[in-house]
């Protein structure tokens, strides 16, 4: 039996990427991801990889584009302003399929805000920050462990559908440490990109196979809309080649979608969250059920592409949905979109900095319920 | 000259290019072209990374991976790509926004770093392809579509700031100088380390409009006319340098390159390790 040990949420990433196969790390301090960086540069030359500080989140964010395309799994790491500054080359990376992975580890915002306050405020940013009708997968992650897992699962997202994959965490769960026993080697699959068969006729941009830079493909990579061989297009050819980006993405919402359901089938209320929300939301639940209340939770580790079947379906006949988040109100749309006025689907929302704590969540859905005593804390 | 071997280089059926008639960059890319067929560069080990702008269309043009990328940051997925394929050789054709405009803090800290890079810097003086605005390389009192009353700010200087920056090795040229531009190309391709050869073009399109030099011709004149060898400069007085630039090899020296120190560490990383294993 190993034993457990103490890590931090930044760490646990930092070691899911290496885990993952990650080899090449760019980025720029910033609170509270810097963790991450430091541990890489302490940790990539060991095994032959590159970690390097960069003059700006825009760098950063570029060469990890470049690294990708000479062959290396490769990551940044960075909090809200930093995210806003990559969000041009995030776009890059979508119009040209490069397979990244970009964790931004959310602090209390707009602007710099409260660097060392937790929030959720990135959701849609995460979504549409870059301009124009693009792909992207958004994921997130609620324990030190499952930072781990999901780093993992991010990598391997990027490379089978070449495509950005952004990591939401928190200023709490990035500095949180928990006593955790990590995936050993070959317990996680690690899935890395497809190459091509035949270099002949290879076509670099019509599906999710990749030949990188330097094995004679002599692949021209561009951001502007571009054919199956990457050189510049427009008209009707632009528009398919758009739409097969986005909807290798959109079409898969369905395998895409990891989560975590609970005591959903008889659930009468319904409490959907996501990262460090999700804590407060498991305890609520369970000290409703000790009270004998009806209530369930869906802790969504996808959320875009958004997995609104899912919602649909664990939502069918229940009497209310809750949606607590670190924001003024940003998923909660997507799921009331999802429900459509088949149930009330409320927000719980809280930006003092602090977390949603598991009373004010049982307070809600109790009055809601018709439930008139309170929940003790202890 | 090994002109028979361009077409290696090139993708020809992608010629003619879409520069305007009567623009530098397809000399200057010609001259790019020459230098990679004359140090006999295997194409597959050979890349080219372009910006945005009149320059990063260069890109396009090479028989050989290449990537456009975004505004100004050229030379910062070139250092992505670098890193990881260090048996690449990457070559930047930037143009004078893109390099000290937009990317000029990527490339004071390119200039840093000395990775082995080359950096071809296309300077035109004026932002060509979005309709001619002035740049931070346009000189005083000249116009553009955005300096309609002459232009009240001083330029960079982008072969002084290289090296102040801490580029290697600094070279300027005129697209005027056919043979200067491959000269100092192949011994930037061969230099370890950051290498930048700034190469002043004409853009009769729009700088040469909109400052009474219309003809492409009188335009590429003028750069012979006010350029200056860098011996001769150093007999000028300061009266005589007045408006003139100083064109050569201005600045090479050796200092670590930064993919060899990295690689040096990671292999002085992994045998410790396996010391530390050992025992």
């Amino acid at each position: 039996m190993r034993e457990p040990e103490l890590v931090q949420g930044n760490e646990a990433c930092a070691r899911g990427a290496l885990y993952a196969g990650c080899r090449f790390f760019a980025g720029y301090p910033i609170t509270p991801s810097s963790e991450i960086m430091e541990y890489l540069a302490r940790e990539m030359p060991k095994v032959g990889g590159i970690c390097l500080q960069m003059e700006d989140e825009i760098a950063s964010i570029s060469a990890v584009i470049g690294a990708s395309w000479g062959g290396a799994k490769a990551m940044t790491a960075t909090s809200g302003p930093g995210f806003s500054l990559m969000q041009e080359s995030i776009g890059y990376a979508a119009i040209t399929e490069t397979p990244c992975v970009i964790v931004d580890a959310q602090r209390w915002s707009p602007s710099t805000g409260q660097p060392t306050k937790a929030a959720q405020g990135d959701v849609m940013q995460a979504r549409w920050g870059t301009h124009g009708d693009h792909p992207i997968i958004v994921l997130t992650a609620s324990w030190v462990r499952e930072v781990f897992e999901m780093t993992v699962h991010a990598f391997n997202f990027a490379e089978k559908y070449r495509v950005p994959v952004i990591l939401l965490l928190d200023e709490v769960l990035a500095h949180l440490r928990e006593n955790v026993i990590l995936p050993e080697p070959g317990e996680l699959e690690v899935i890395s990109r497809q190459r091509p068969e035949r270099l002949e006729d290879f076509q670099p941009f019509a599906n999710e196979m990749m030949l990188n830079f330097g094995e004679g493909g002599h692949i021209m990579v561009t951001g502007m809309a571009h054919d199956e061989m990457g050189f510049p297009t427009q008209g009707q050819k632009a528009a398919e080649q758009l739409k097969r980006i986005v909807s290798k993405i959109e079409r898969r919402a369905e395998e895409l979608a990891l989560y975590r359901a609970h005591y959903l089938d008889d659930a009468e209320a319904v409490i959907i969250s996501y990262g460090i929300t999700s804590r407060a939301v498991e305890a609520a639940v369970e000290l409703m059920r000790a009270q004998g209340l009806a209530v369930g939770f869906l802790d969504l580790k996808t959320l875009w592409p958004f997995p609104e079947k899912l919602i649909r379906s664990w939502t069918e006949g229940v009497q209310y949905v809750l949606v607590p988040e670190l924001n003024l109100g940003q998923l909660v749309r997507e799921v009331e979109r999802a429900v459509g006025g088949r149930a009330p689907v409320e927000h719980l929302g809280r930006v003092d900095g602090y977390l949603i704590t598991p009373q004010e969540i049982c307070q809600r859905v109790q009055e809601r319920l018709g439930v008139n005593h309170g929940v003790r804390s202890s | 000259m090994a002109y028979d071997l361009l077409e290696e280089y090139l993708r020809v059926e992608r010629l003619p290019h879409v520069w305007c008639p009567g623009c530098g960059h397809g000399v200057i890319t010609h001259a790019l072209a020459c230098a990679m067929a004359e140090l006999r560069l295997d194409p597959d080990r050979t890349a080219v990374i372009g910006g945005i702008g009149c320059s990063g269309r260069a890109a396009f043009l090479f028989d050989m991976d290449a990537m456009h990328t975004t505004h100004g940051r050229a030379i910062v997925f070139a250092t992505g790509l670098k890193l990881v394929r260090p048996q690449l050789t990457v070559i930047l054709t930037l143009g004078d926004g893109d390099a000290v405009g937009i990317g000029g803090n990527h490339f004071i800290h390119a200039c840093r770093r000395n990775l082995d890079l080359t950096a071809i810097i296309y300077n035109n003086s004026i932002y060509g392809q979005t309709g001619g605005q002035v740049a931070p390389t346009t000189p005083p009192h000249k116009k553009s579509t955005t300096s309609p009353y002459g232009n009240l700010e001083y330029p960079f200087d982008i072969a002084q700031l290289a090296i102040a920056a801490g580029a290697t090795y600094v070279a300027r040229t005129t697209s005027f100088d056919f043979r200067d531009m491959v000269k100092f190309i192949k011994r930037g391709i061969l230099h370890k380390g950051f290498a930048v050869i700034e190469v002043l073009t004409h853009c009769p399109t729009y700088y040469g409009r909109l400052n009474e030099m219309r003809d492409p011709y009188e335009m590429l004149h003028r750069l012979k006319e006010h350029t200056v060898p860098l011996e001769e400069w150093e007999q000028l007085s300061a009266e005589e340098r007045a408006d003139k630039i100083v064109v050569g090899e201005l600045h090479c020296q050796e200092r670590p390159e930064f993919v060899e120190s990295y690689y040096a560490l990671i292999t002085r990383m992994q045998s410790q390790q396996v010391k530390g294993d050992g025992n």
